[in-house]
C-alpha cells in the first residue's frame, strides 16, 4: 500500500511544474503505469483524490494509461506481451530476453483548462 | 486547454537519493544488500546465521526495517554487530531516504558489508532502490511454491533467491523444484541458494556466496 507516497511524489511534480496561481486550473494529470509496476490504479486514483481535497489541486484527476508488459526475445527476435510477467518466449520457448514495457511509473502530461491564461 | 508535456519518473526523487547512497558506498568500499521477503519467511534468522559466519571474517553492520518495535535490532545488537533500527510507523517499505538518514546514526567507517533488512512485505520493496547491491529475497518452504507468480515484481528485481526453512520440506506443501522453476519464469537470470536456520544446511553456501562476490572469497 504504497499508493499513498506515490499520490504525494505526483503532487510534487505537479507543484514544480505549475506556478500557484495556475493550479486550480489544472485538470489532469497524465501517467503511465505499467501493468507489472506494482501500483494499484484504484488506490492511487483515490489517494490522489484524498490529498488533494481542500487544496488548490481539488478536482483535478489521474489520467492514466495502462501500458502492457512486453519484451524481446533475444533467441527468435520475437515481441511478445504478456500478461502476468513471465519471461518465456511464446514462439520459441526461449528465456533469455529484454523487458521492454511494463513497469514504468511516469507522469507524461499536465493539462490545465482555458482558464489558466485568465488567471495568469 | 493547454498541455504540459513532462517526461518524469514519479520515484525519482527516491532514484535520486539512491544514486547519491550508492556513490557514498562506492567510496567507502561498502557493499550493500537489501534483503526482502514477506514476513516471517526468516530474514531475521538468516541474518544472524550470516553474521555469526561473517562477523569474524569482515565488518558487517545492519540496517533494521519494521513497521513497528526495535526486537529485530535487539537480536542483531547480541551478535555485536553495530545495527540501527528504521521504525517506519506504519509505512510498508524502506525508502531510500530513510536508509540516507539512518547511515547517519551507523559507524560506517571501514564497514565491508552492509545488510538492510527490508519491512516484510512481497510487494511494496520491489519498487524502492536504496542504493544497494543487490536484492535478495526469500521465500519460505511453508510459503508453498507459487508465491514468485503470484509476486512477480519482487522476484525479477532480485539477484539472488535464498529458499529457507528446507528443514520442513518433508512436512509442508512445497514442491521444491516448482519453487525454482516458478522463480526462474519471471526471472530467468535469478541466482536461486537453499536455507535452513535450524540445522545451519546452506548458511556457509550462502555467505561464501557473498564473499565471493565482494571478491572476499
Amino acid at each position: 500500500m504504497h499508493e499513498l507516497s506515490l499520490a504525494q511524489s505526483i503532487v510534487e511534480i505537479v507543484q514544480q511544474y505549475v506556478p500557484d496561481a495556475q493550479r486550480p486550473a489544472v485538470e489532469s494529470v497524465r501517467l503511465k503505469v505499467g501493468v507489472q509496476a506494482g501500483v494499484v490504479v484504484d488506490s492511487l486514483e483515490f489517494c490522489f483524490s484524498v490529498i488533494t481535497e481542500h487544496t488548490d489541486l481539488e478536482g483535478a484527476r489521474l489520467a492514466i494509461e495502462r501500458v502492457p508488459f512486453s519484451f524481446a526475445c533475444k533467441s527468435c527476435n520475437a515481441n511478445c506481451t504478456e500478461e502476468n510477467g513471465i519471461l518465456l518466449c511464446p514462439s520459441c520457448g526461449g528465456n533469455d530476453v529484454t523487458i521492454l514495457s511494463g513497469t514504468e511509473l511516469q507522469v507524461t502530461e499536465i493539462e490545465l483548462h482555458d482558464h489558466a491564461a485568465e488567471v495568469q | 486547454m493547454s498541455i504540459i508535456t513532462i517526461e518524469r519518473k514519479v520515484l525519482e526523487k527516491n532514484d535520486e537519493i539512491a544514486a547519491r547512497n550508492r556513490i557514498l558506498f562506492a567510496e567507502r568500499g561498502t557493499f550493500v544488500i537489501n534483503l526482502v521477503s514477506s514476513p516471517g519467511s526468516g530474514k531475521t534468522s538468516i541474518l544472524e546465521c550470516s553474521l555469526d559466519y561473517l562477523k569474524d571474517k569482515i565488518k558487517v553492520a545492519v540496517i533494521e526495517g519494521d513497521v513497528q518495535t526495535d526486537l529485530d535490532a535487539q537480536r542483531v545488537a547480541k551478535l555485536g554487530v553495530p545495527v540501527v533500527q528504521i521504525v517506519t510507523h506504519g509505512g510498508c517499505h524502506l525508502d531510500a531516504h530513510l536508509v540516507h538518514d539512518a547511515l547517519g546514526s551507523l559507524e560506517m567507517k571501514n564497514v565491508q558489508l552492509l545488510i538492510i533488512e527490508n519491512v516484510g512485505n512481497l510487494v511494496c520493496p520491489a519498487n524502492y532502490d536504496l542504493g544497494e547491491a543487490m536484492k535478495v529475497v526469500v521465500a519460505s518452504t511453508t510459503e508453498g511454491d507459487d508465491k514468485p507468480l503470484k509476486y512477480p515484481g519482487m522476484f525479477r528485481n532480485a539477484s539472488v533467491l535464498l529458499i529457507n526453512k528446507t528443514d520442513l520440506l518433508p512436512y509442508v506443501n512445497c514442491n521444491m523444484e516448482a519453487l525454482k522453476a516458478n522463480a526462474l519464469l519471471v526471472n530467468p537470470s535469478l541466482t536461486i541458494l537453499e536455507t535452513s536456520c535450524t540445522t545451519r544446511k546452506g548458511i556457509r553456501e550462502w555467505c561464501e556466496w557473498i564473499l565471493g562476490r565482494m571478491g572476499k572469497g
